[in-house]
């Protein structure tokens, strides 16, 4: 009965949708405002209906309700309940339900906190949010409908993939998914804003805070998924340039160089049209990487089970959107550009570079991507063009984006005197050239080009990025400190900064050893002595592991014990590997249980990682820096005047 | 025209070849030049021993698989349990070359999953795969008794492609099956 409600549900929703795309898009066209308000209650009770039919589908999992199919292939009575929460989201249905959830809400945040933008306009969006919906209900309910039955109901379902059991990636999608679904907020602005014909600096400040909030969320959601791989996969990498991970990726890429472009928009009202341009492809690649993933097309680790009925809708449905946002971009966006001048040295020349190289290497990372697709095509054969390519071809763009960087931002808008500017920077400059020289040398005793480069770079970014927020926090009193906008960049960019350094060392000193280790023995790795005491058996509840007990010894003064363990989950028969990690701000060390060599004998991955932690507290810093940007005080007046005048 | 049109154009341009994708076409094969040519000549270390080499003298008298593999390739994952099978059955002799790889992961990949090569060269660069025409991994050529390029398949190996397009192409070859 349950399911069937849930069922039920995301049919009302789909039919809530409907009029939320229809009534307020006329309402806006004929300045009717009871059409109009229509939108904001339409969306309300499709996010309520979407939420029942939620609702259910966790329920059909706490309970274990086997007699649903996804429930049955995705759950198991001993599964631990929070993944059995976790499940619902395990799959393509459950997930794409998530993804409904989610656009409903998005849509209900705007109409609420829209209260500074003109009636006509947030109907538009939202009647633009309620299409999205129309099409991904469509979706789950005619190719995907997590609610179908299976009967006769087995006596216990066939547990969910192991990989997936973990706190981290139990939030991973979700966080992901806020994000994917946040950009369609910027792109609904942009689809609003050509309909109306009118886009001005003011249409910029209300897509700014929109953009912002889900690139926080991409961004934390591609950290978690790369720190899970690391500490899940027992391979001790952070980054696959998998097709899945590339999904997520070109996203941010493109939504990075949107943040970018719309503060030149709302500062200089400049490039506008490249502004929409940017806001249709940020969303059309979240489309595009969710076609990718569950459409069988690329095969991948994480890919979703093949369908081509799943692969063609979801196609279809991205032809539509993608090809009638650009037709009304063939149409209107030439109206819309001005034809202010800037300087040669100016912050809107950065801005232009910025983007320029962020889309290269969202290019990059597109033809890397469909290159095993295009020979799949010609040939008939699946291959993998692999790390190498991605690792040598996005360094390309990556490189001249650091060091403009650190210029950009102490760059004034419109035009910069070059003896001020310099004045500044020089500084900033012999430092990084010094420390990036310094650091490699001196902590980890060796020095290479590549290596001056890495480290000089990030020293770069973090003392350009340092020198706004150390001199407001130096100011005479009663003079003006720095806005939160304006910290939030520095800060953001500080993260990127860590992120460098984090890569360059942990790629150039991170050390792996492969070593046979039986109880009572010891190995030295990078200077740790890594001694086994024992092993053990330990039952988990839908698991049994053997456990190895390491002792790490630094000049033999003992500094942590760990416990890795391999693990094998009793339904599905896999192993997991599950690795024993000392963690540290400068340095992980990381022990993988391999296979039984013997007796009592094991092949032990043994990996020393100096500042790898670096890499996602860059990336948690970065998003600290949107979240710093978000509470400027201009994007709270503005609706609070409003609410005054209302 | 003007210049707002393009990105419509590109776009349409992906969808289109995204919906071929799609459909997946029929699988030609792809002519290649080295076919019916001499294998292009080599000499690489070993993967599990630096100081042995192994090269194109090494397969020759007797007809060889020479496949193109890598850690880092999902799909060789995928063929792997064939070749074992391959292996275990004496089918034919097959011969690995370890594709811009590490040596390190390679090995232990060998060692968790089973090593169905006679022996694998570390191409650690790529260079050979320039030779040999390598696309990406997996790949895998047939080189008859005299070192003639037989046939060359793109993509994971199974048993079919094996029956259809190996096995009919090793005349009399005593081993095959």
């Amino acid at each position: 009965m349950i399911p069937e409600i849930g069922h039920f549900a995301l049919i009302l929703a789909l039919a809530l949708a409907v009029c939320q795309t229809i009534i307020p898009m006329v309402g806006a066209h004929r300045g009717d405002a009871a059409m109009m308000g229509v939108g904001r209650t339409a969306a309300t009770g499709q996010f309520l209906f979407v939420s029942i039919s939620f609702a259910c589908l966790i329920y059909a999992f706490l309970t274990s309700d086997f007699s649903v199919l996804y429930v049955a292939n995705h759950s198991q009575l001993a599964l631990p309940t929070l993944y059995k929460v976790s499940a619902v989201w395990g799959a393509h249905e459950g997930s794409l339900l998530l993804w409904i959830l989610l656009q409903s809400a998005w849509t209900v945040a705007v109409a609420r906190f829209s209260s500074g933008v003109p009636e006509a306009f947030a109907a538009r969006v939202i009647s633009v949010l309620g299409f999205l919906s129309i099409g991904f209900l469509l979706f789950a309910l005619l190719t995907s409908n997590p609610f179908d039955r299976l009967i006769p109901a087995p006596a216990d379902g066939g547990d969910l993939n192991p990989l997936l059991q973990d706190p981290g990636l139990a939030i991973h999608p979700p966080l992901l998914y806020v994000g994917y679904v946040g950009f369609s907020v910027a792109f609904a602005f942009a689809i609003a804003a050509m309909i109306s014909g009118n886009l001005d600096q003011k249409w910029a400040k209300w897509t700014r805070p929109w953009t912002t909030v889900a690139w926080m969320f991409l961004t934390l959601g591609i950290a978690l998924g790369s720190w899970w791989a690391y500490y899940e996969l027992g391979w001790g990498g952070w980054w696959f340039w998998d097709a899945v991970e590339n999904a997520s990726f070109m996203p941010w890429l493109i939504g990075t160089a949107l943040i970018h472009s719309l503060a030149v928009t709302e500062k200089r009202g400049l490039f506008k049209s490249w502004t929409l341009l940017l806001a249709i492809t940020a969303f059309s690649l979240s489309l595009l990487g969710t076609f990718l993933v569950r459409s069988g097309i690329i095969v991948s680790v994480h890919a979703f089970a093949t369908d081509p009925t799943r692969g063609f809708f979801i196609l279809s449905f991205l032809a539509i959107v993608v090809i009638g946002a650009l037709v009304l971009y063939a149409w209107r966006a030439p109206a819309l550009d001005s034809d202010v001048g800037f300087g040669l040295l100016s912050r809107e020349t950065f801005l232009l570079l910025n983007n320029v190289l962020l889309v290269v290497a969202t290019a990059l990372v597109l033809i890397g991507t469909l290159a095993p697709l295009v020979v799949e095509m010609m040939t008939g054969g699946k291959i993998s063009i692999g790390p190498p390519w991605f690792n040598v071809a996005f360094l390309v763009p990556m490189l001249p984006l650091i060091i403009l960087l650190g210029m950009g931002m102490h760059t004034a808008w419109r035009t910069q005197k070059a003896d001020s500017w310099w004045r500044v920077l020089r500084i900033p400059a012999i430092v990084a050239i010094v420390l990036g020289v310094i650091i490699p040398l001196l902590i980890y005793g060796r020095v290479s080009i590549l290596l001056v480069v890495g480290c000089g770079a990030a020293a770069w970014i973090v003392i350009t990025s340092l020198i706004h927020p150390v001199r407001s926090l130096l100011r005479e009193k009663g003079t003006a400190g720095i806005t939160r906008s304006a910290l939030g960049m520095s800060v953001a960019h500080l993260g990127m900064g860590l992120f460098v350094i984090g890569v360059t060392v942990v790629s150039a000193f991170g050390v792996e050893s492969d070593q046979a280790l039986q109880p009572g023995e010891s190995v030295e790795v990078a200077g740790f002595e890594f001694h086994m005491v024992g092993l053990s058996n330990v039952r988990g509840p839908n698991f049994s592991a053997i456990e190895a007990e390491i002792e790490i010894r630094d000049d033999g003064k003992l500094i942590d014990t760990i416990r890795p363990q391999k693990r094998q989950y009793l339904v599905q028969k896999s192993w997991m590997t599950e690795a024993g990690i000392r963690a540290g701000l400068d340095k992980d060390l990381f022990v993988a249980l391999g296979d039984q060599l013997g007796q009592n004998a094991w092949s032990v991955r043994i990996q020393y990682k100096p500042l790898i932690r670096f890499i996602w507290l860059g990336a948690l810093v970065m998003a600290l820096g949107g979240l710093i940007a978000i509470s400027d005080r201009r994007y709270r007046r503005s609706s609070r005047e409003t609410e005054a005048t209302a | 025209m003007n210049r707002f049109v393009w990105p419509l154009i590109a776009v349409m341009a992906l969808l289109v070849f995204l919906i071929m994708g799609l459909r997946h076409g029929d699988p030609r094969a792809l002519p290649s030049p080295f076919i019916g040519k001499p294998a292009p000549q080599f000499e690489l270390p070993t993967l599990k021993n630096p100081e042995v080499t192994i090269g194109t003298n090494t397969m020759a008298g007797d007809y060889a698989l020479v496949n193109v593999w890598a850690t880092w390739c999902v799909m060789c994952r995928a063929e792997h349990p064939f070749l074992l099978e391959l292996a275990a059955r004496k089918a034919i002799p097959i011969y690995g070359i370890n594709w811009r790889d590490s040596r390190l992961e390679a090995i232990r990949w060998l060692d968790d999953l089973g090593d169905p090569y006679l022996a694998s060269a570390y191409d650690e660069d790529g260079r050979v795969g320039i030779d040999w025409g390598v696309y990406g991994a997996p790949e895998t050529f047939l080189v008859d008794p005299e070192g003639i390029v037989v046939y060359k398949h793109l993509g994971p190996l199974d048993a079919v492609i094996w029956q259809r397009e190996f096995v009919s192409r090793m005349s009399g070859g005593g081993q095959a099956q």
